[in-house]
């Protein structure tokens, strides 16, 4: 019923979308991965992100400029949180991690709030209304942007796993949390490591998310539960799964509100990620008591 | 931007007329000031979701208030100087509720405001437990005025109004251009607002004449409108007809630009952005020539050109909540006068019968048939070089409609 | 666990009784509406979190959508007032059950698929999601403009015109749901809970039907939320998705045993009334900035699991432990 040129159009903003939900899912993963727990800040971290970047702008630095501060920062900002809030707060025990999470993300959102108000605020960048014309598409972009850092991002992610002497130590601890500890790795560390660039994968994903659409205090929720359900169905803990997980359900999300109408595409989202999580809980999630 | 504190404010608590009740409290500075004061309750979301339209009501009552005391204070009762017992509705409807008990527990003698149609809905019905008359400003929910409630008006258009308005205008602003628009699209945010219009256009529009060739609902909040871009580039409708909020259509306006889809004109219905300053400030070009059927300031009255330069002066926006609450308030003040009294049922009767005609609104004489003030009605508004415009109904037209847009 | 005898009896039950009593003279001090109505609001937030902390306190499973519950409560009254003519206490009756049937689904399809912790506190948060979208685009409910119930003040049709009797009900509402939870404590069905809590798979290995105990929990906690949100409903005579179903009712529901004392009786009430203190604080101190109160129950939050592990009332009775025992139970 639609022509090609269309629904090839939709498939590929659906890619440039998902890539977007592969940065905030893989950073959601990650952490999930290795301290084995639901980051329930992760949406308000995002949020929180998006300001800075929004206030960066507004002092003149472009997002694709300010992410090479926000993303340190940011990774800092997590560390702490991790080393010196939630993990003592915590004592060890996941239900209190839970609730200390969900404590933190009341806070952030809520304290932005209480700065900033209610408003919804936009940023016009030069290249804002730029297009990448393939003939029978334009590509907005600032999405376009967004694909390519994200593709970026990823492989140095995968770089830093896999080749560097802190990358072996976070996937000892993911693997064996005890037999870490005894041949010497600082667990503590690395759980606020892991934190650290979890958000700083969401400075990242904020930067490159603002041109294409706006902040407001609780902006993060809008892109944290796709992100829960991106996790669920690409395996808790795996960044490859949360990858083609997040350009999946982009991709279909895209192609749903073309065929299905856009409101089904959100509820779509939620009856997806519920029928996930109880039909394929283990399955999904790996052994896990 | 709330700094506003919800209660009386400093100012108006040091001002001698603070009510029977703390009248022994007047300083003897201010004796020659009158004893008592008239009290009436602004009610507006001030914080929360809402504030920025909240704040601007309140700015249009405070003005009307201050204006009334500069010209005597209510002469039916002596001169009696007016005071706003402010509250803040919290963007919630429990918030206008808990306002509205204080207002009571403080004597006031009507309240003004509400905005948003839950905090309406539910803030008048408490204040028809005291017999309160309740003047709603802007909450366009055609329930407020149906359910009977004696101590309710509605001084705006309600939807029923607006979307009758909106059909005729078209209809009137396309002969007007020689007829352009064949097809057209809507674009409806899928709650009852955006979905109950859809469902009206969709039968009402083809008794016009017009072909609706595809009519798509989209969730708010909306992570994208590329979609919702992609289906009326496919179908290239004459018309593009949204109805959505604030931050859908602002979404949907740049994607428009972004994928280069022109169509003839934009017509939004109560839409959330398209006659709101802040929009046309920040997306000047995604704005351009967008047309709105909305609630506005009559732009020819000298009082509202006036009150346009204050509030402008103040680094405000005048949007519409300013001049909607300074002329609801001096619909109250009339009443009062007419009443002669602060009685609250006298009030009620005098706003039944109110024939009033000195607001700044582009509405003919006040009448109120159940409640709803018959004389209300929506305007055209086109964003023009960067500005808003009045276009239609001529009566109060600022500006010739750019209709249909030049590709 | 069980106390027996008279003595057991009176200890256990004396303390909600005067706490009841003594709130029950607020309207003879004040007859100020906006006293009583913040009261009312007070006593509101204090019955969600009763619900929530006989499931999250007691059983130690972590919803975060009791709005699912809150919702059906607040909706079913409305509906079957508005829409079928019902009267009011039928109404507010039915919509109680209503609440505990979606939670008996909802606690049946997660705990059958044996969701805990994190997953359980995910998968709630999205059913809530779920009402909320769809009793904001359904015409069934109003849509996004909500459902009104009529003004017609009479006792009949559960409408006062003092904003009293409205407290005494909430009240009784708050103080019959102490007993209860009180009683479940006292019960073999409270020792089971709090041993899933403690250690599921211990409980199962004692022959706990862990499925059944829990899923009878949830119903219960459902039960008692939805009747607040029949509650707002009545009182207010005005409902919409944001209202019932959203987030921020489940958060409130949460917040108030958490920080009061998980899985203790008093610990919503004590709660809540320390959250209207921090609010009504924080007001006074910064003046009214929206979220900064909210802000702090965040922070709070952190706090009191850092260091107040049961909260408020474990605090209590650790610093009151020197002076009297019998405050340490």
């Amino acid at each position: 019923m639609f022509a090609p040129e269309i629904v090839i159009a939709a498939v590929i903003n659906g890619l440039l979308t998902g890539a977007v939900y592969a940065l905030v899912s893989v950073a959601l993963t990650l952490v999930y991965g290795v301290l084995h727990i639901i980051n329930f800040a992760h949406g308000a971290i995002l949020t929180a992100a998006m300001f800075a970047a929004f206030f960066a702008e507004q002092a003149g630095v472009d997002p694709l400029i300010a992410v090479f501060g926000l993303a340190p920062l940011f990774f800092v900002l997590g560390y702490g949180a991790q080393r010196y809030i939630i993990g003592p707060a915590s004592h060890g025990e996941d239900s209190n991690t839970l609730l200390v999470t969900l404590g933190l993300s009341i806070l952030i959102e809520n304290a932005l709030l209480a700065a900033f108000g209610s408003d919804t605020r936009t940023i016009d960048v030069p290249y804002g209304f730029s297009t990448v014309d393939l003939g029978f598409v334009f590509l907005p972009a600032p999405r376009v942007i967004a694909f390519a850092v994200t593709c970026v991002t990823a492989t140095l992610l995968w770089a830093l796993l896999k080749k560097t002497d802190t990358g072996k130590a976070i996937r000892a601890v993911a693997k064996e949390k005890l037999g870490a500890a005894l041949v010497g790795i600082d667990v503590a560390h690395v759980y606020a490591v892991t934190f650290g660039l979890g958000a700083a994968c969401l400075a990242i994903a904020a930067c490159v998310l603002l041109p294409s659409y706006y902040v407001q205090p609780r902006v993060g929720d809008a892109y944290v539960f796709v992100a829960f359900t991106v996790v669920v169905l690409g395996g808790m803990g795996s960044a490859p799964g949360a990858m083609i997980g997040g350009l999946f359900i982009g991709v279909v999300e895209s192609l749903s509100g073309l065929y299905f109408g856009e409101s089904l595409g959100q509820l779509g989202i939620f009856v997806i990620f519920i029928l996930a999580l109880l039909v394929r809980p283990t399955g999904l999630f790996g052994a896990r008591a | 931007m709330t700094k506003h504190r919800t209660g009386i404010s400093r100012r108006g608590a040091l001002q001698a007329g603070v009510g029977l009740a703390t009248g022994a409290f007047a300083l003897p500075g201010l004796a020659r000031a009158q004893a008592t004061s008239i009290k009436i309750g602004i009610l507006q979301p001030l914080t929360g979701a809402l504030a920025f339209d909240g704040q601007a009501g309140q700015l249009g009552a405070e003005f009307a208030i201050k204006a009334v005391n500069a010209a005597g204070g209510v002469k039916a009762l002596g001169g009696v100087n007016l005071e706003a017992v402010k509250g803040d509705a919290l963007s919630t409807p429990e918030g206008g509720v808990s306002e509205v008990e204080r207002m009571q527990a403080e004597g006031v003698c009507a309240i003004v405001g509400g905005f948003a149609s839950p905090i309406c809905l539910a803030a008048s019905q408490a204040a028809s437990r005291y017999d309160l008359p309740y003047i709603v400003d802007v909450g366009v929910n055609d329930q407020i005025v149906n359910r009977g409630l004696k101590n309710t008006f509605r001084f705006g258009p309600g939807s029923s109004i607006v979307s009758a308005q909106a059909l005729d205008n078209l209809v009137k602003l396309n002969d007007a251009a020689g007829k352009p628009i064949k097809t057209i699209a809507l674009v409806h945010e899928d709650g009852l607002f955006g979905s109950g219009l859809a469902k009206l256009l969709e039968t009402e529009l083809p008794k016009r004449g017009f072909e609706v060739i595809e009519s798509i609902a989209h969730p708010t909040p909306s992570r994208d409108m590329s979609n919702v871009a992609l289906q009326i580039k496919a179908k290239n409708p004459d018309l593009v007809i949204p109805s959505s909020y604030y931050g859908e259509f602002v979404l949907l306006a740049r994607t428009m630009q972004q994928q280069r889809i022109k169509p003839k004109g934009i017509f939004a219905i109560l839409n959330g952005a398209a006659s709101n300053y802040r929009f046309v400030k920040e997306f000047p070009e995604a704005a351009e020539n967008v047309i709105d059927t909305n609630h506005w300031y009559d732009p020819r009255n000298e009082t509202a050109i006036a009150l346009k330069k204050e509030v402008d002066g103040m680094g405000k926006f005048f949007t519409y909540n300013v001049a909607l609450n300074y002329s609801a308030v001096l619909l109250l003040v009339d009443a009062i006068e007419r009443a002669g009294s602060v009685d609250r049922a006298k009030i009620t009767a005098a706003l039944e019968t109110s024939t009033f005609s000195k607001h700044i609104m582009p509405y003919g004489p006040t009448k109120f048939v159940n409640g709803q003030n018959t004389g209300a009605a929506p305007v055209n508004t086109q964003v023009q070089g960067g500005d808003i415009k009045v276009v239609f109904p001529d009566a109060f037209a600022n500006a010739k409609p750019i209709f249909p847009v030049p590709a | 666990m069980t106390v027996s005898g008279a003595r057991g009896m009176f200890s256990a039950y004396a303390p909600i009784l005067v706490v009841a009593a003594l709130l029950a003279l607020t309207p003879l001090a004040t007859s100020a509406n906006t006293v009583l109505n913040a009261m009312v609001l007070a006593l509101l937030v204090a019955l969600a979190g009763q619900g929530w902390n006989i499931l999250g306190g007691y059983g130690g499973q972590f919803s975060f959508g009791h709005a699912a519950f809150f919702g059906t409560g607040a909706y079913g009254t409305a509906l079957l007032q508005a829409r079928y003519g019902l009267n009011a206490y039928v109404a507010f009756a039915a919509a109680i059950g209503a609440g505990a049937a979606v939670g008996a689904a909802i606690g049946f399809l997660s705990f059958r698929s044996g969701l805990r912790g994190s997953y359980f506190a995910l998968v709630t948060l999205a059913f809530a999601e779920v009402f909320r979208i769809v009793a904001n685009a359904s015409p069934f409910t109003g849509g996004a403009a909500g459902t009104l119930l009529k003004l017609d003040v009479a006792p009949g049709n559960f409408q006062f015109a003092s904003r009293a009797i409205f407290f005494w009900i909430a009240l009784a509402l708050v103080t019959l749901v102490l007993i209860l939870t009180r009683a479940i404590e006292r019960s073999r069905f409270g020792a089971y809970l709090v041993a899933i809590r403690e250690n599921e798979s211990a409980a199962q290995a004692l022959g706990i039907d862990t499925f059944k105990v829990k899923l009878q929990a949830i119903t219960l906690s459902a039960a008692v939320t939805a009747a607040a949100g029949a509650f707002y409903a009545q009182y207010f005579l005005y409902v919409n998705a944001d209202i019932a179903y959203g987030a921020a009712v489940s958060v409130e529901a949460l917040l108030a045993p958490i920080i009061g004392g998980l899985g203790t009786a008093f610990g919503p009430l004590i709660g809540t009334l320390a959250l209207h203190g921090l609010a009504e604080g924080a007001k006074a101190l910064t003046g009214r900035i929206p979220g900064i109160d909210v802000a702090l129950y965040g922070a709070l939050v952190v706090l009191v699991i850092a260091f107040a592990p049961k909260g408020l009332r474990g605090l209590a009775a650790r610093l009151g432990r020197g002076l009297s025992t019998r405050w340490a139970s």
